[in-house]
């Protein structure tokens, strides 16, 4: 399994990750799933909105993080290309924030690794998180229904039952 | 001894600087925390004692007993909140 993992200010370009993720497949993949994050303009029904997020990271720590979840699912799922680009710095309501991108011999192993590291991501991965609001910026909390979601997965019948949670609708 | 001290996201903002050098007589994490402590306020010191704040030696997450090599870097961090 071959992994990329990048943390970025910069926006990215999904068709050409994908297509880059397909070139150095060649042949043996029979599927590939993506999976981009957005951020979104409110987290609650009775929330002021939110003008935005600013993430935060350790450079170095944050990747080495993620690319050992990314080695994770590679020894639960058969995979042959893990890609992850996380954004950091001051984004607005329906920019690119994550793309998780993974490609598999067969979709089963795609989807499920997908969703696996995007459960890790959510919860585990070394970020902060302000929201931007008209009413001040505050450093948010990991939601229950992350940890849910994470912690899901360490059961042996990885049934989950998932709330959704923060700005950014993931 | 000197070691180099960071703070990230609310931490950095409570304590109002991102780094700085540190000399401590006790090489541990908690050696750092004590000669910490004498240069910060009680709602300082709070913010750094907090619940779920984690310590990482050169980028890797160590416990309070975890013993320290000169120019080490020592990093707390505040509950991380995911991607």
């Amino acid at each position: 399994m071959r992994r990329q993992v990048r943390v970025q200010t910069a926006d990215f370009d999904i068709a050409a990750e994908w297509a880059a993720c397909r070139a150095r497949c060649g042949g043996g993949a029979g599927a590939v799933v993506a999976f981009g994050g957005l951020v979104r303009d409110r987290t609650g029904e009775a929330e002021s909105p939110v003008r935005g997020l600013h993430l935060e990271h350790f450079p170095g720590m944050t990747e080495a993080g993620i690319e050992r979840m990314v080695d994770q699912a590679g020894e639960r799922w058969r995979l042959l290309d893990v890609t992850v680009v996380h954004r950091v710095g001051t984004l607005a309501p329906e920019d690119q924030i994550v793309l998780v991108l993974v490609a598999a011999p067969h979709r089963p192993d795609a989807f499920a690794a997908c969703e696996f590291l995007m459960d890790h991501l959510k919860t585990d991965a070394v970020f902060w998180k302000k929201e931007r609001r008209a009413s001040g910026d505050a450093w948010l909390q990991a939601t229950l229904g992350d940890r849910d979601r994470r912690a899901a997965w360490c059961s042996e019948d990885g049934g989950r039952q998932g709330q959704t949670g923060g700005s950014d609708g993931r | 001894m000197r070691v180099t001290v960071r703070f990230f996201a609310s931490l950095r903002e409570a304590l109002g600087r991102e780094r700085l050098d540190v000399d401590v007589a006790d090489p541990t994490v908690a050696g750092v925390c004590a000669a910490l402590a004498g240069a910060l306020n009680k709602c300082q010191r709070e913010a750094l004692e907090a619940p779920g704040v984690r310590v990482a030696v050169n980028q890797v997450l160590a416990h309070r007993s975890a013993p320290l090599a000169a120019g080490d870097e020592v990093a707390f961090l505040p509950p991380v909140t995911g991607g």
